[in-house]
């Protein structure tokens, strides 16, 4: 199950996030950079999982974004890599070129994309 | 005239609407908002600049402004996600979802979703709204409801709107048909018993075209499935469908709207098998069913793209967790292995996690591709490395185990610190089960030690003790190696706990230079007392090493000859040590020095082997021999140190000074057989000047000429060795419905030994709580009573509790006990004392 969703970037400004289970919102920020800083730990060549807590980060870099997807431990790691993807594709032909920029101004919009897939 | 007129009206009306302009300048929209937060450098300016946005969209919903509420909503929740508090637009949120115009709407839920979820009180007033818009007649608007329901929906809002949500599960309309399904998850999750509702409308749902609903429908079949084993039982006879929508999704060429590199609706593939595999779990039928098609997904699907390895992934766990033909299980560690071989990280990743869950059954399977593994723990990717460590601990055996041991240990040199613990645990671990042999074994917890030796866990250093005490042969050689180990460095506390123990007790063979493995090295007692004296002033080691040292060197008092002068001198300057631990033992010693020398030797005296205990030995006597801790089996007086917290005590308190002595044995005195040691152990309440003379015919110190008589409780042999023939069994006490059975068995190995149990009995009509039985025998006797099966006689004699005494008489004497018994009854504590006398001969004699 997808726990949560996060577009940031290298910096570590949040750019979207959504959360399919409650968590407090001094967690959730605390919760970001933690994310953020282990993904931007990694070099090319390693793995784009990573244990954290109690469940995995499936991460992918685009760029200077990194999104990230957390699960628990039932889904398909691969699959969901892939989902990832799939939704950068989406943008793009919605947007028709993503961009990090785009990305933020249209953040409403990405929520309901999110939403159907 | 009239154009004059028109203007001066279109003046007058501008001028009004700049003023209403002025007054109120319309709220920006979010694009603006956005740029102007990123233009701000440092997070004080921004929080700056949003803390003014915050205030004017408050001014603005006071105003209830319905034009621009939308917009002021969306920049809200724009200020959300950055992290800042924004629960006072929830009430707007609702505002929004109740109007008509669609975009509000939208904002409205979108809103609802992010900022309202069951814990505020709001949210039910959102049910209504909800309601309607379920009905409503642009798809787009139910689409919006069902999501957030979906959403955030708490279990009241769900029992309120199921059946809606139901009716939409069965509509035409296949992009309602989709969310609703989801929604459907959502509310099956939140209130599992209206599972029922949905069971009709699931059994069209496989007959979809539409992939989208196809896909929501597998995930509302899934999640039935995992949580009702009645669903999972009636879903079963979907399998041959869903065979034949997978073969197609296979077989179908090129559709361009499902087709991602090359592989057509990868998504639903990995839910059906998902699903497939949830099904054919435990059932023989359905994994038949399933096993052609397994078989044709693993051999047709193209790997050279991540997604046709993510469908293969999931087919694998699919095989892995039916009851598959064992053909079908090898095809399956087979595509693990390539994964294994692959250059990306991620399919390594996951091949070794798959690998790890299925080491335990196809475990043959699996060794084909160890040095694969073993290789992988050269990987540079955190995440890689550690699986391959569990992999490889799970793939170690008695063939390998050399081989596999030197990776192991090279792994253990140049790991993370965060693995060397878990490494370092798992390596002994291994070697304890398949050491080839006892050098080897030795070798390699040095090597652990002297490599890793502060990530070792504590529990380590008296497991090593034991070991090494126990391979006796090894002793010079494992003494000569510790001591060269820490010659060097005396930082790794654990290594130096092992040395200084070694050292203390085989001090002598160090100095005589007697290994055989290896050179002997030569050694002077005063060398041996230097690395022993740095230990105890370096500012390395800790209060527990501290204390390992000092009683190594006071053991070697009787081990060396020349310089126990120096030891006592050392000992007496930690008399005044600041550290309490330290202190006691350095003033003990001195004791022990000054008024108990002829005792010394004895005391100090080499250890015996000892036996391994099993974790839930020691609850029977607290008096272990010191597997726990080495260190303080040295004797302490009487009000400090463990009491051992048995009967002993107890009985001592009630007994008083009758000539019932305590139930542990008196000090033997100078003599020097090899139990001295640990009998002396068993001493809790020791009084060391009167023993001696208290027990000073040879003929009542007990004789125990075997190793230890108590441990035999300790370990985990059966308690009754060579059961003799039948004796008699007694009734030891019977009074107020209370009666305690004693049967006896003689061991053949001890005849001095009797084993009584005894079983007590209830037949009154209520039940004895807290029943305590304590025992207590004359001063030839040794008794140790193990601890009871339960501490409640139930009435009506329906059940006992049982308790096993064991008695050592070595004088052959007849035996006599006196029993105490508490227990609760009726309400009331009640407590007897007893004589049993009627002892049969042969349990004695």
């Amino acid at each position: 199950m997808i726990k949560f969703f996060l577009m940031v970037n290298k910096q570590g400004q949040t750019r979207l996030s959504k959360y399919y289970e409650h968590v407090d919102i001094n967690k959730r920020t605390l919760l970001e950079t933690e994310v953020i800083k282990s993904c931007l730990s990694r070099s090319n060549e390693q793995c784009s999982f990573i244990e954290y807590k109690d469940f995995k980060l499936i991460y992918r870099q685009y760029a200077a974004l990194f999104i990230v997807v957390g699960v628990n431990d039932t889904e398909n790691e691969m699959a969901i890599y892939e989902f990832i993807h799939n939704f950068v594709e989406v943008l793009d032909e919605y947007f028709s070129r993503v961009m990090e920029s785009r990305s933020v101004t249209q953040a409403g919009v990405q929520w309901h994309n999110l939403g159907s897939l | 005239m009239e154009k004059n007129i028109n203007l001066r009206n279109c003046q007058t009306l501008n001028t009004y609407v700049m003023l209403t302009h002025l007054r109120m300048p319309a709220p920006i929209r979010l694009r603006e908002l956005i740029r102007t937060i990123r233009t701000a450098r440092t997070q004080a300016e921004e929080r700056e600049m949003i803390q003014k946005e915050c205030a004017a969209i408050r001014s603005s919903f006071r105003e209830e402004d319905n034009t621009y509420r939308c917009r002021n909503v969306a920049k809200l929740l724009y200020m959300h996600m950055l992290g800042y508090p924004a629960h006072f637009g929830q009430l707007e949120c609702l505002k929004l979802i109740a109007s008509q115009k669609f975009t509000d709407k939208r904002i409205g839920y979108l809103g609802a979703m992010l900022l309202l979820d069951e814990r505020q009180d709001v949210h039910l007033l959102m049910t209504n709204c909800i309601k309607n818009d379920l009905n409503h007649s642009t798809q787009f608007v139910q689409g919006l409801a069902l999501c957030t329901l979906g959403c955030m929906g708490s279990s009241e809002m769900c029992r309120d709107l199921a059946g809606e949500v139901e009716k939409l599960l069965k509509t035409s309309n296949s992009y309602l048909r989709k969310k609703a399904a989801l929604c459907a998850v959502h509310v099956i999750r939140k209130v599992p018993e209206l599972m029922e509702m949905f069971l009709p409308a699931t059994k069209n749902l496989l007959n979809e075209k539409n992939h989208g609903v196809l896909h929501t429908s597998v995930v509302l079949l899934t999640e039935m499935c995992e949580r009702s084993p009645d669903m999972l039982a009636h879903f079963r006879k979907l399998v041959p469908q869903l065979v034949r929508i997978l073969k197609n999704l296979i077989m179908s060429g090129y559709s361009p709207e499902h087709d991602v590199s090359g592989i057509s609706d990868p998504f639903l593939q990995v839910r059906i098998l998902r699903l497939l595999r949830i099904l054919g779990r435990n059932d023989d039928d359905s994994s038949e069913a399933m096993n052609d098609i397994l078989a044709q997904v693993a051999t047709n699907t193209e790997t050279s793209k991540n997604v046709g390895n993510a469908i293969l992934y999931e087919t694998v766990l699919t095989i892995m967790d039916i009851k598959s033909e064992s053909g079908l299980r090898v095809l399956a560690i087979n595509i693990l292995g390539r994964f294994l071989l692959n250059n990306d990280k991620n399919i390594r990743y996951v091949a070794l996690t798959s690998l790890l869950k299925t080491v335990q059954t196809d475990h043959n399977a699996v060794q084909r591709h160890r040095s694969t593994i073993v290789d992988c723990l050269k990987d540079l990717d955190v995440s890689i490395k550690r699986r391959a460590m569990e992999l490889s601990f799970a793939l170690v055996n008695g063939n390998n185990i050399r081989g596999m041991m030197k990776e192991l240990l090279y792994f253990l040199d140049s790991c993370e610190p965060e693995f060397k613990a878990d490494c370092a645990s798992g390596i002994f671990l291994a070697a304890e089960k398949y050491a080839p042999s006892k050098r080897w074994h030795i070798d390699t917890i040095m090597r652990v030690l002297t490599t890793a030796g502060s990530y070792v866990r504590d529990d380590a250093v008296p497991n090593l003790i034991q070991l090494i005490t126990n391979s006796v042969e090894m002793h010079a050689y494992t003494v000569q190696r510790l001591y060269k180990a820490i010659l060097g460095d005396y930082s790794q506390q654990p290594l130096v706990q092992v040395a200084a123990w070694c050292i203390g007790e085989y001090g002598d063979l160090l100095v005589s230079g007697q290994c055989e493995e290896e050179e002997p090295i030569q050694v002077t007692e005063d060398e041996v007392l230097d690395i022993l004296e740095s230990v105890l002033i370096s500012n390395m080691s800790t209060s527990v090493t501290r204390g390992y040292a000092l009683t190594a060197i006071m053991k070697l008092s009787t081990r060396f000859t020349c310089t126990v002068n120096r030891i006592k001198k050392v000992v007496s300057i930690y008399g005044s040590s600041i550290d309490v631990e330290l202190q006691q033992r350095a003033v003990e010693y001195n004791a022990l020095f000054k008024k108990y020398d002829h005792m010394r030797s004895a005391l100090l005296e080499r250890m015996p082997v000892m036996e391994k205990v099993t974790t839930n030995g020691p609850t029977e006597i607290v008096q272990t021999n010191g597997e726990t801790e080495p260190a303080p089996l040295e004797t302490k007086p009487p009000p400090s140190g463990p009491q051992p917290t048995s009967q002993a005590n107890d009985l001592l308190d009630l007994l008083g000074g009758n000539d019932i002595t305590p139930v542990i044995p008196t000090a033997p005195t100078s003599k020097p057989s090899s139990a001295g040691g640990e009998l002396l152990d068993l001493l809790g309440d020791i009084n060391l000047t009167g023993a001696p003379a208290a027990a000073p015919a040879p003929a009542s110190v007990p004789q125990i000429s075997q190793p230890p008589f108590l441990l035999d409780g300790l370990s985990s042999q059966p308690l009754f060795n060579d059961i003799a023939a039948g004796i008699p069994s007694i009734t030891a006490y019977s009074k107020n419905g209370l009666k305690i059975e004693f049967t006896f068995e003689r061991s053949n190995t001890n005849p001095s030994v009797t084993v009584i149990t005894i079983q007590a009995s209830n037949s009154t009509e209520l039940d004895m709580t807290d029943f305590v039985f304590q025992a207590a025998v004359p001063k030839t006797f040794q008794l140790q009573l193990l601890s009871p099966s339960s501490s409640i006689v139930p009435a009506f004699n329906t059940g006992t509790i049982t308790q096993v005494i064991k008695v050592l008489n070595p004088q052959k004497q007849q035996l006599r006990m006196r029993i105490k018994l508490t227990y609760n009854h009726k309400g009331s504590a009640m407590q007897d004392l007893a004589e049993v006398n009627n002892f049969p001969p042969q349990s004695w004699q």
